[in-house]
């Protein structure tokens, strides 16, 4: 106690953030917590009915176990690969002159940051034969007729996967262009006179551990946009889309949420993708903690 | 002999094919990322006929700016004027990093500089929150607004941002690399806590403002109320803009040139703040 009010200053600082983190993100996550063992219509008062909405969830609601594959198959391509281009990119960038390094920081940086602008995608995969993938396959004979690419199941989720991975170069990679400038020089040196042979052992042994928290950074970031793929498939795919081919969890819940207004329901999906997540995350950080061991 | 070799170049081996495959590679990923960008500026200059040519070309023929003045045609007539728009996009955005860079400061500079019970458990949480997208807490986020009143206010979108937990979390790790010593001298000095926050901890941390900056600004300038907003009078550029890329073939071209007006500013913004943004990264890790 004696040590809190010496630190009263530190306190008072950081109220404001601390108050409306709290009412915003703290509190929300409790509440539904709470809600997700409800039954709950936003009209009526939410009236307590135990597990039932879990398992209503993983027995009874079919499209959720397609929602649940379809994020699980996005987070485990999405995820590892946009991770390993961040840092291939980030790598071979490094080496170049700070010129080129900023050309090319920005080229791959762009699709991330130029806002919602993924629509584009609609135009190359446009149903008609002005579509640009149509239309380029159609002109170099490898098709006849133009394909419905977002209207078929068997095209969409690869399709989404293709643009989330466009838009997915982001935060992640710039915390590693920047990792890879702190690592200290003098330990590559180091590293030749103790018989590293090549680069993928200097890589290992000495670059990965020296930007390990990078790493972790990154791979945070990285894993949390790729568990909630929604817009890219709303705006592509629509909602629903054909035969639920494209429905994720976070696309679950929103349908849940703001059309059906179920909400105890939904609260249940929220807090499915949250335990997910916190525990991939987890995972990989214990695992990203091996290497260059 | 092989080890003089070595010492002598003072760096490892890279092989010629190494290192051209490598750059093919390069090359494939950068076309890759910046083809539909290319596609997207050229297509705003691009007259209607031309965006529905058979094959679909990349670049441009005859270039016209009627997309423009298309552009600038339908919302001069639309019921809201398209001013209004803008300012409500620039008043979010600009309060939204305003506070944010503000609050987030004031809250990272005791994490980062002070000793005190509890620190370690608030600083685990915001972690933790880095860990879930605000998707998972869309519900009781509508609730909590409602409850405040800020439904269908600037507001619900504004203060909200104020407490994003990335903003605290890149500028806690960068505050940590302040000199102890530059706040003792200033403390002895006779300062107190808040004057060494305001006169010598903000300026020395102007590079991670622009990251924050860069961050919340991608985050605001996309924002379409987030579902808060309701009055066409409060509604922003990027939910005016949807609606007329809905507008379907005839409003092609138009689409196009909406796009690039958006995409124009973040990458601007980006491009003469890249070298400060990047260093600030630099600290981002997290630690072990």
């Amino acid at each position: 106690m004696k040590e809190m009010k010496a630190a009263k200053h530190s306190y008072i600082l950081m109220m404001p953030y601390l108050l409306l983190f709290s009412l915003f993100t703290v509190l929300p996550v409790i509440m539904s917590l709470l809600i997700s063992f409800t039954y709950f219509n936003m009209l009526e008062a939410p009236r307590f009915i135990g597990w039932q909405n879990y398992i209503r969830l993983f027995l009874e609601d079919d499209i959720f176990l397609i929602a649940i594959k379809n994020t699980l198959l996005f987070a485990a391509i999405t995820g590892p690969v946009s991770y390993i281009a961040c840092f291939i990119f980030a790598w071979i960038i490094n080496e170049l002159s700070p010129k080129l390094r900023a050309i090319l920081t920005l080229v791959f940086y762009a699709p991330s940051i130029s806002g919602n602008i993924y629509f584009i995608w609609q135009m190359i995969f446009s149903g008609d034969r002005y579509g640009i993938a149509n239309g380029l396959l159609i002109k170099i004979g490898v098709l006849l007729e133009p394909i419905q690419w977002l209207r078929n199941e068997d095209y969409i989720l690869i399709i989404i996967i293709i643009v989330q991975l466009w838009l997915s170069l982001g935060t992640g990679f710039l915390a590693f262009i920047a990792g890879l400038q702190t690592v200290d020089k003098t330990l590559h040196e180091a590293g030749a006179v103790d018989g590293i042979k090549n680069r993928w052992q200097e890589l290992w042994y000495i670059t990965l551990p020296s930007m390990r928290p990078q790493l972790m950074f990154g791979a945070v970031i990285q894993l949390t946009t790729s568990f909630a793929v929604a817009d890219v498939s709303i705006s592509l795919a629509g909602s629903p889309s054909v035969n639920y081919a494209a429905e994720t969890i976070v696309t679950h819940l929103m349908d849940f949420g703001t059309i059906r207004f179920e909400m105890g329901f939904a609260s249940a999906i929220a807090t499915v993708l949250f335990i997910i997540m916190v525990a991939t995350n987890l995972i990989v950080q214990k695992l990203l903690r091996k290497v260059g061991e | 002999m092989n080890m003089a070799f070595r010492l002598r170049k003072k760096r490892v081996n890279r092989s010629f094919a190494g290192t051209a495959a490598l750059f093919v590679f390069l090359a494939g990923v950068g076309a890759f990322m910046v083809l539909p960008l290319v596609y997207a500026i050229n297509a705003a200059f691009k007259p209607l006929d031309e965006i529905f040519v058979f094959p679909p070309t990349l670049f441009v023929r005859n270039p016209t700016m009627s997309n423009f003045s298309d552009l600038f045609n339908l919302l001069t007539a639309s019921w809201v004027p398209f001013t209004r728009y803008i300012f409500n996009t620039v008043f979010i955005t600009g309060m939204g990093i305003l506070g944010h860079v503000l609050f987030a400061s004031a809250a990272a500079y005791p994490l980062a500089k002070h000793r005190f019970p509890m620190k370690k458990t608030f600083f685990t949480i915001v972690v933790l929150s880095l860990m879930f997208t605000p998707q998972v807490t869309a519900i009781p986020n509508y609730m909590i607004m409602s409850w405040i009143g800020l439904i269908d206010t600037y507001w619900a979108v504004i203060v909200p941002a104020f407490a994003y937990p990335l903003g605290l979390y890149l500028m806690k790790q960068f505050m940590e690399q302040i000199p102890d010593a530059l706040l003792e001298a200033a403390k002895i000095d006779g300062a107190n806590e808040y004057r060494i926050f305001w006169t010598i901890v903000m300026p020395n941390v102007r590079p991670a403002w622009l990251t924050l900056i860069i961050l919340l600004f991608q985050i605001l300038w996309g924002t379409d109320g987030n579902g808060f907003i309701y009055s066409e009078q409060l509604k922003t550029l990027h939910y005016a803009t949807n609606q007329i890329i809905q507008g379907g073939i005839a409003r092609a071209g138009v689409g196009a040139a909406v796009a690039l007006l958006l995409m124009s500013v973040p990458i601007t913004l980006f491009v003469f703040s890249q070298s400060r943004i990047i260093e600030t990264m630099a600290t981002s890790g997290m630690k072990d």
